[in-house]
């Protein structure tokens, strides 16, 4: 793609030893600078990790069923407050009896996305449609009910990692393509869809997510007629999603023009319509190009859901926090390993993201092109 | 490139009227490219059009194609007038190839697929039609063996060769080239330009901007020379280079042959 190696991961050149003390020479003394990096860095590890480690693992609290267990002094983390409440972090006040309904969901999810991930797995174009159209179906009728067999549970029921990922998918779904959209109408030669695509990008730009939940949802029913309320986590739903598309068309930009505009005109010159030239020779280019920058974006989106605490949803990190007060699990280190888990699960999925969008970069740099 | 003296000019053209430019105007913002542009070409001729740098003759070929739509004046392509009526502009787009100076083949798709694109989504052909009539243009052009690489892994004159394969693969009426060859190295200049008399030798009818004199010689029909947006002359080329009648169409000729 033209692009250099900018990894700054230091090569090898032949013949140089593979030793582990020849690599420390090389990389961590090669000179004065160098060598007090190295220490200060080893001295900053020093201090923070053997506590940490101390804290989570060495002097943790690990089995026990009650507050009691916790209470020894100099205990680290008190990981039963973890595991008596983790339904309440998946599923939130999700009625026990119908958590049934949330796993299918998230095992439907599993098997849906993760083929969709590996570039070998075939029939990527079914998956897709089965992705973007089906699955949300799906989820919609097992997750809220009110149909033969399923008792309806209302939002509000909803919370922990499934509120987390039910707003994280629709805001990562919903601003892809949008965003796709908005950035094309941002660059179109026709002045009223440039117009209306500026202003919604910078609107949304210029207010923050914060505003736009509480616009959502305290502002928005007093606008809307008697009898229309839409659902409260379905009003933020549309939040995040159109916020994150701002953000989203601003990055697909970026790559857009990074494009030459020949390409475009080869394309055009040859026959294909706008939506085949954009569909099959700049886009996929364009967004090759922002790959980091689109997950970049779904990152910052994912952490962002927990804001909707701020209208009354609980998401992992409020469900959490929720049960931080639950009278039965009142200890001194609740709070902390509290929040060390929520701190864990955020980021295996960022990690996650951050790792694959490394591994799309690698393997579409690979070999041909320009 | 050496001329096959045998018979340059057996090509044969029709009295059908292929292009028709008549009182063509384009402006750019206050910058008046194009003025007053009257131009026929007939089925099987070949035009190449030369000028300075400048001169409009890029924005020429390209209003034919409307990637440059203009502003006054009429062009009809095979009978189809150019109008912002979009149906009509993919007509005449699906009738006329172009070729670019800059190649512009698309990285991400390997050679076939470049060739092959328009044919799918265009033409709507099956795959395997769409496969064989791509290959049957790359054995033209001389480099079926380079079907499945990236454009990225060929030289310049190799994926020039790819453009016009690309552009043949819509069987268009019309070949458009602006400066096919300026952005080679002189060595692969030649394949390039072989590529482009042996289509003229099958009939194409070809609009050619380049300062390939051996090339306008041997193949052209007329030299259309241009300068700061007008058509200044228009000739044979025998007559265009023993007896220019213009002094600026003698200062071009001059600074060109000078190389
Ligand atoms: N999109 C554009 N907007 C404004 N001016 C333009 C645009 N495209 C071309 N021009 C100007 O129009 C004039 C003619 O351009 P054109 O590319 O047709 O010249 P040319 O004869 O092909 O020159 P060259 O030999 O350098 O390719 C030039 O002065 C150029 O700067
Ligand atoms: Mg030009």
């Amino acid at each position: 793609m033209g692009m250099e190696d900018v990894s700054g991961r230091p090569r090898m050149k032949p013949g140089t030893s593979r030793s582990p003390l020849g690599w420390a020479r090389r990389n961590l003394f090669s000179g004065v600078g160098n060598t007090v990096l190295t220490l200060v860095s080893v001295y900053i590890l020093w201090m923070v990790i053997p506590p940490l480690l101390d804290f989570t693992i060495f002097s943790a609290v690990w089995t026990g069923t009650t507050r009691e267990a916790c209470l020894v002094p100099d205990a680290g983390a008190c990981w039963p407050f973890v595991w008596a409440n983790i339904d309440q972090f998946i599923y939130g006040r999700y009625p026990p009896s119908e958590i049934w309904r949330v796993n299918i969901v998230f095992a439907l999810g599993i098997a849906t996305i993760v083929p969709m991930l590996i570039p070998a797995a075939p029939a990527k174009r079914f998956n897709l449609i089965f992705l973007l159209v089906v699955y949300p179906l799906i989820a919609l009728v097992l997750l809220a009910g009110d149909r033969p067999g399923l008792p309806p549970v209302p939002t509000s029921e909803w919370g922990g990692l499934l509120v987390t990922l039910v707003v994280a998918v629709t805001g990562i779904v919903v601003s892809l393509p949008l965003g796709i959209v908005l950035a094309l109408g941002r660059r179109s030669s026709m002045p009223a869809i440039r117009m209306l695509s500026i202003v919604f990008i910078e609107f949304w730009r210029g207010v923050p997510l914060i505003t736009v939940l509480f616009m959502a949802s305290v502002m928005l029913p007093l606008f809307l007629p008697e009898g229309l309320n839409p659902d409260n986590l379905l009003r933020c739903l549309v939040g995040v999603a159109l916020f994150s598309s701002a953000y989203m068309a601003e990055v697909v930009r970026g790559g857009l023009q990074a494009i030459p505009a020949g390409q475009y005109e080869a394309a055009r010159a040859v026959g294909l319509g706008y939506w085949q030239a954009m569909i099959g020779v700049v886009l996929p280019q364009a967004l090759r190009h922002v790959i980091p920058g689109i997950v970049n974006t779904f990152i910052g989106l994912f952490k962002d859901t927990t804001l909707v605490l701020i209208v009354g949803i609980f998401d992992l990190l409020g469900q959490v926090r929720a049960q931080l007060s639950d009278p039965n699990w009142t200890v001194p280190q609740g709070a902390l390993t509290g929040y060390i888990f929520a701190a864990l699960v955020f980021w295996v999925f960022c990690f996650g993201m951050s790792q694959y969008s490394n591994f799309m970069e690698r393997r579409l740099n690979t070999g041909h092109e320009r | 490139m050496s001329a096959d003296n045998a018979a340059p000019k057996k090509m044969s053209v029709s009295d059908k009227t292929m292009i028709e430019m008549s009182g063509v105007h384009k402006w750019f913002g206050d910058f008046h490219v194009l003025k007053d542009i009257n131009l026929t070409v007939k089925e099987g001729e070949r035009i190449v059009i030369a000028g300075p740098s400048g001169s409009g003759k890029s924005t020429l070929i390209r209003c034919i194609n409307h990637l440059e739509p203009h502003d006054e004046g009429r062009i009809v392509i095979d009978g189809i007038e150019l109008t912002e009526d979009l149906k009509r502009i993919d007509e005449v787009r699906r009738e006329v190839g172009m070729v670019f100076q800059q190649f512009n083949l698309f990285p991400h798709m390997t050679v076939l697929e470049n060739c092959t694109l328009a044919p799918l989504w265009v033409r709507k052909m099956p795959e395997a039609d769409a496969r064989d009539l791509a290959m049957k243009f790359l054995e033209r052009v001389r480099i079926p063996e380079q079907a499945g690489k990236y454009p990225g892994q060929l030289s310049g004159g190799q994926q020039q060769r790819v453009a016009i394969a690309r552009a043949l693969c819509m069987n268009p009426k019309i070949m458009l080239f602006d400066e096919p060859t300026s952005a080679l190295d002189p060595e692969m200049i030649k394949e390039v330009l072989d590529v482009m008399v042996e289509l003229a030798r099958e009939g194409m009818t070809m609009l050619c901007v380049t300062h390939e004199m051996g090339f306008a010689r041997e193949v052209a029909n007329r030299v259309v020379f241009m300068d700061e947006g007008e058509i200044i002359e228009e000739a044979p080329p025998e007559e265009f280079f023993s007896a220019p009648k213009n002094a600026r169409t003698k200062e071009f000729l001059a600074q060109i042959l000078a190389h």
